[in-house]
């Protein structure tokens, strides 16, 4: 009995008298049969609490790499004529010397641009993001003791490793690591012939992003799993905090959309070696004319923008969840409208199949579709504006603590203002003529999914820290982060707006060629300069991290922040299996903060009399 | 290079070492700690009120900054017919979203420092409000639809093809642009008006279009190295992708259709500007009286000439494949095209490749 600390029966039974007795008397100890000893606690761990931090961690490690590619290309485009031969040690034969002057290879830049790519948006934004969050809350606030399947949740960690290892690999081979951009569109993508990154780097990225593909699923099942059937006594689903709805619709998109990205690569897979026609035809390439007839190019790009689109939500709407929960807990206020809020997750989850084409508008395809795709598209600026005011109505009459979690959650509804009005432009065809593929572009979808995503993250991350790891993170540091941050980022993308309403292309090496693009030398100098100074501010956000893991404030309290959720109720340190006793039951809804005064815990019962926000029907 | 290496050290180190300060010093106050929070939601409440002013300043001043790269201002205006629509779409975009951010932003920051903690404080229990939510609901809802209505009349005004009825080389020009690596490939129709057949597999170092010889259309056809159109006549061009995707863009047109292997597109517009014109149009702005970095004896404006660009990634050169645009007086436009030889007559002609011959005597030519 002593060691049956999570086994899901107990669950699944739950009116069983021999069963409630094995769950009233667990014993308070850490670790179990299955967290024995250091590889099965650390490395092969089955603990949702572990996991989560192992996403975590290995998110940040990419986010590095990631921001340090980006860092090189930012100087190359700021000062292209600088000596980058001070990076030939780290970079090798892509920096090319001649006369002591050191060029960075544009193919190698074209690898980092589509490096950074790959890895932000799948790595970082999407492992590190909702795998760490859903693991870490999903068990604790809807009150089960791990997710429905601890073995498939480890698998799906390390799916996410071996992923990351072969792209990790791809980065040294001596073709370089694939170059096409992050959307990898065929034929650049299919023929080595085209560019050497298409080559063996390709091959390397197509295996990687499958291999990811598998961590998602498997995760995204578990998940899904374990909010319809692990919850609590008591919690509905109208009682869910906000989180958890964020990574349960996060889950669904991922596991509806990512199949058809495999699908797009196994397709391409085989044109790329088996001599098949999906997306090539009429090529002359390399004083060669191919054999392929008959296949799209566009029909691949339809395929990926089927995942490509709800990709970006997989990305924000988990940061969505963890901004309303923050900012309820520190504005000691419901959430206003809670029931607006997960329906407007769910409308924007909806929407998010049906404008994968918008992506498309100057590709090629028949003018005629945009008029559907440009309806959807800028029908989800109406869900997305009443998050937007539901937020701020959240502050309205709010009893606000300034801490860096808090701090984070405000630039987050800032940052996604910013960024979500500049979609309403590029959403609408005509004006995405002019806009498509420039700066523009670039600005828009780094502060609405980017740093937005990233302020998600390190809310969730400061908030949450206490419950990972029993201690807090520095706050004056945090606060520095943040200023700095917000105000760097801003710095970073904001001028890029008018450079892409000068018409300036993305994913250009240099900018000099042409007269209608070679105004913004300065521009691009400051940019540079900022991009560097804020990725040290993300260094020192990692230092306070790892730092406070050790020797941060130590969490004394429970409830540190007088919350009413369920994951603080678990004690400090707890091991596998979350609660030493029983599971706590839910009676109300998560937001009765400063309800009649105080605030009431979600596991304490409704008074005679009282509604029960959660449940009633307005 | 280095140095900027070490200036980025320094700021980092900077910051490290102030902090380890600040630490020091919160640890001596932990015993006051809710008079410590209050003090610090105070500050950065009001931080956050600093920053939402400098920021909503900065947005002005740096429009005003630069104004003239902004679509359908001053030297930026558009070249084509379709292109001032597309500015017009734009800015009506702008004055929108400029209203919502000023408002939201204003909102979020000055509710955040009015509602922030203060001891003895409590906040209201205001869970929602259907009402409310119906309105901010409405109105984006509203604005949408005329954004939308207004977009797509654009769009589809701008993206239909010739209309029945014109006659290509009369009413209308058809040209070809097609897309390799790393350049772009011209063809103008000669003076039949008609573009020739051409196939992929026909390509060779001489006929880098794969011209079918044997179709007469092909053998007064141009491969200009400028795309020179006249003003004012509708263009339609014919955009093709030799090996990979690549993208048609005519940044001063509002022009931009994406180059597809296997699949011809095409982008019908009017120029409505002579590069003359626009150069007159420039000769105003301080910014192009700056003297010509190739040819000092120039200023800028004199030496402006339009541009064609490439804006779907290809490849290693992608940021190289320029072509020299010109928009010139009918008049012109039928003089030059006169001084044109076409490509059969110039490369093919007489060699190997020339399969032609029996078609030119079968028509008598």
């Amino acid at each position: 009995m002593a060691s049956i600390d999570i086994i899901r029966e107990e669950e699944l039974h739950d009116g069983h008298d021999e069963h409630h007795h094995h769950d009233d008397h667990h014993d308070d100890h850490h670790g179990d049969k299955y967290q024995s000893n250091f590889i099965t606690t650390y490395i092969f761990s089955t603990d949702h609490k572990m996991i989560a931090k192992q996403f975590l961690i290995t998110g940040m490690f990419w986010a590095i790499i990631g921001a340090l590619m980006s860092l090189v290309f930012r100087l190359q485009l700021g000062f292209p004529e600088e000596n980058m031969a001070w990076l030939k040690p780290i970079l090798g034969k892509w920096i090319t010397v001649t006369d002591g002057v050191g060029t960075l290879d544009p193919e190698f830049y074209y690898a980092l641009v589509t490096m950074h790519g790959t890895i932000l948006v799948f790595f970082v934004l999407t492992a590190g993001l909702s795998g760490t969050f859903s693991n870490l809350l999903i068990p604790l606030q809807i009150g089960a003791r791990d997710m429905a399947s601890g073995f498939l949740n480890m698998l799906s960690y390390w799916f996410f490793f071996l992923a990351g290892a072969v792209m990790f690999a791809s980065l040294f081979l001596s073709t370089g690591p694939f170059a096409g951009g992050w959307t990898a569109y065929p034929p650049l993508s299919a023929l080595p012939q085209a560019m050497s990154g298409s080559g063996a780097g390709m091959t390397l990225w197509s295996v990687s992003l499958v291999f990811f593909v598998v961590s998602v699923l498997l995760g995204g099942m578990n998940y899904i799993t374990t909010v319809l059937n692990l919850r609590t006594k008591g919690m509905t689903m109208w009682r869910l905090p906000l989180t958890i709805w964020a990574f349960l619709v996060t889950a669904i998109l991922g596991l509806l959309s990512f199949p058809v990205l495999v699908s797009a690569i196994f397709l391409l897979i085989f044109d790329r070696s088996m001599g098949t026609s999906f997306f090539l035809s009429e090529i002359f390439i390399q004083g060669q004319a191919l054999e392929n007839v008959g296949g799209s190019p566009i029909l691949y790009q339809h395929l990926f923008w089927f995942l490509g689109h709800p990709e970006v939500y997989i990305i924000i709407v988990p940061a969505f969840g963890i901004v309303s929960e923050v900012m309820s807990v520190h504005a000691r206020k419901p959430i206003f409208g809670y029931k607006a809020m997960v329906l407007s997750i769910l409308a924007i989850a909806i929407l998010a199949f049906i404008v994968w084409a918008h992506h498309m508008f100057m590709s090629g395809v028949n003018p005629f579709i945009a008029n559907i795709f440009v309806l959807f598209t800028l029908i989800i600026a109406v869900p997305s504006a009443v998050k937007v005011f539901n937020w701020i109505a959240t502050l309205w009459g709010g009893n606000i603590r300034f801490n860096t979690a808090m701090l984070f959650s405000i630039g987050f509804v800032s940052l996604f203002i910013s960024g979500g009005l500049t979609g309403i432009f590029l959403g609408n065809s005509a004006i995405d003529i002019q806009l498509h593929d420039t700066y523009f572009v670039v600005a828009h979808f780094h502060i609405v999914m980017g740093i937005a995503a990233f302020f998600g993250m390190y809310a969730g991350v400061y908030h949450w820290f206490p419950r990972m790891y029993g201690r807090f993170m520095n706050e004056t540091l945090g606060k520095i982060h943040f200023w700095g941050t917000i105000i760097g980022a801003y710095a970073i993308f904001w001028p890029m707006h008018y450079m892409g309403m000068a018409g300036v292309p993305r994913r250009y090496y240099r900018f000099d060629n042409f007269e209608a693009f070679s105004h913004f030398t300065a521009m691009n100098q400051f940019i540079t300069v900022a991009a560097i100074i804020v990725f040290s501010l993300q260094v020192l956000m990692v230092i306070n991290f790892f730092y406070s893991i050790f020797y941060g404030k130590k969490q004394t309290e429970l409830n540190p922040y007088n919350a009413n959720t369920l994951e603080w109720t678990v004690p400090i340190g707890a091991g596998h299996g979350n609660w030493p006793g029983a599971i706590p039951h839910v009676h109300r809804w998560a937001y009765d903060y400063s309800k009649g005064g105080r605030n009431i815990h979600q596991t304490e019962p409704l008074s005679p009399g009282e509604q029960d926000m959660g449940n009633d029907h307005h | 290079m280095g140095t900027f290496f070490i200036i980025a050290s320094l700021v980092l180190l900077a910051v490290i070492l102030l902090q380890i300060g600040k630490i020091t010093e919160i640890a001596g106050k932990l015993r006051g700690e809710e008079d410590m929070q209050m003090r610090s939601n105070a500050f950065h409440a009001r931080l956050g009120v600093v920053f939402m002013v400098g920021f909503l300043v900065f947005t002005i001043v740096s429009f005003m900054y630069y104004k003239n790269s902004m679509l359908g201002y001053g030297p930026h205006t558009a070249a084509s017919e379709h292109g001032v629509w597309i500015d017009n779409i734009f800015n009506v975009t702008m004055v929108v979203t400029g209203i919502v951010f000023f408002i939201t932003h204003i909102l979020l920051f000055w509710f955040a420092y009015k509602y922030r903690e203060r001891t003895g404080h409590q906040a209201t229990f205001y869970p929602h409000n259907n009402a409310l939510e119906m309105i901010w609901m409405g109105i984006p809802a509203v604005v949408m639809t005329f954004l939308v209505i207004g977009g797509l009349s654009v769009w589809n005004r701008t993206m239909s093809d010739i209309p029945d009825g014109m006659k290509v080389g009369e009413d209308y020009i058809e040209i070809e642009a097609t897309g390799l690596q790393w350049q772009w490939i011209l063809r103008h129709p000669g003076d039949d008006g008609v573009l020739g057949e051409r196939y992929y597999k026909n390509i060779t170092g001489l006929n880098p279009l794969g011209q079918l010889w044997e179709d007469e259309r092909n053998l007064d056809d141009i491969h200009p190295s400028e795309l020179v159109l006249p003003v004012g006549t509708p263009v339609r061009v014919r955009i093709i992708a030799r090996d990979v995707l690549h993208n048609f863009y005519l940044p001063h047109f509002r022009v931009k259709m994406d180059a597809v292997p296997g699949l011809p597109t095409y982008f019908v517009f009017t120029p409505t500007t002579t590069t003359e014109e626009y150069r007159q149009r420039l000769r105003d702005y301080p910014e192009w009286q700056q003297p010509d970095a190739n040819d000092e004896t120039k200023q800028r404006w004199e030496t402006f000439e339009y541009e064609l660009a490439c804006a779907e990634l290809c490849g290693r050169g992608h940021f190289s494949m320029k072509r020299i645009v010109r928009i010139v007086e009918p008049e012109e436009y039928v003089a030059w095209l006169a001084e044109q030889k076409s490509y059969y007559s110039t490369t093919i002609k007489g060699t190997e490749e020339d399969t032609a011959k029996g078609v030119l005597s079968e028509a008598g030519m």
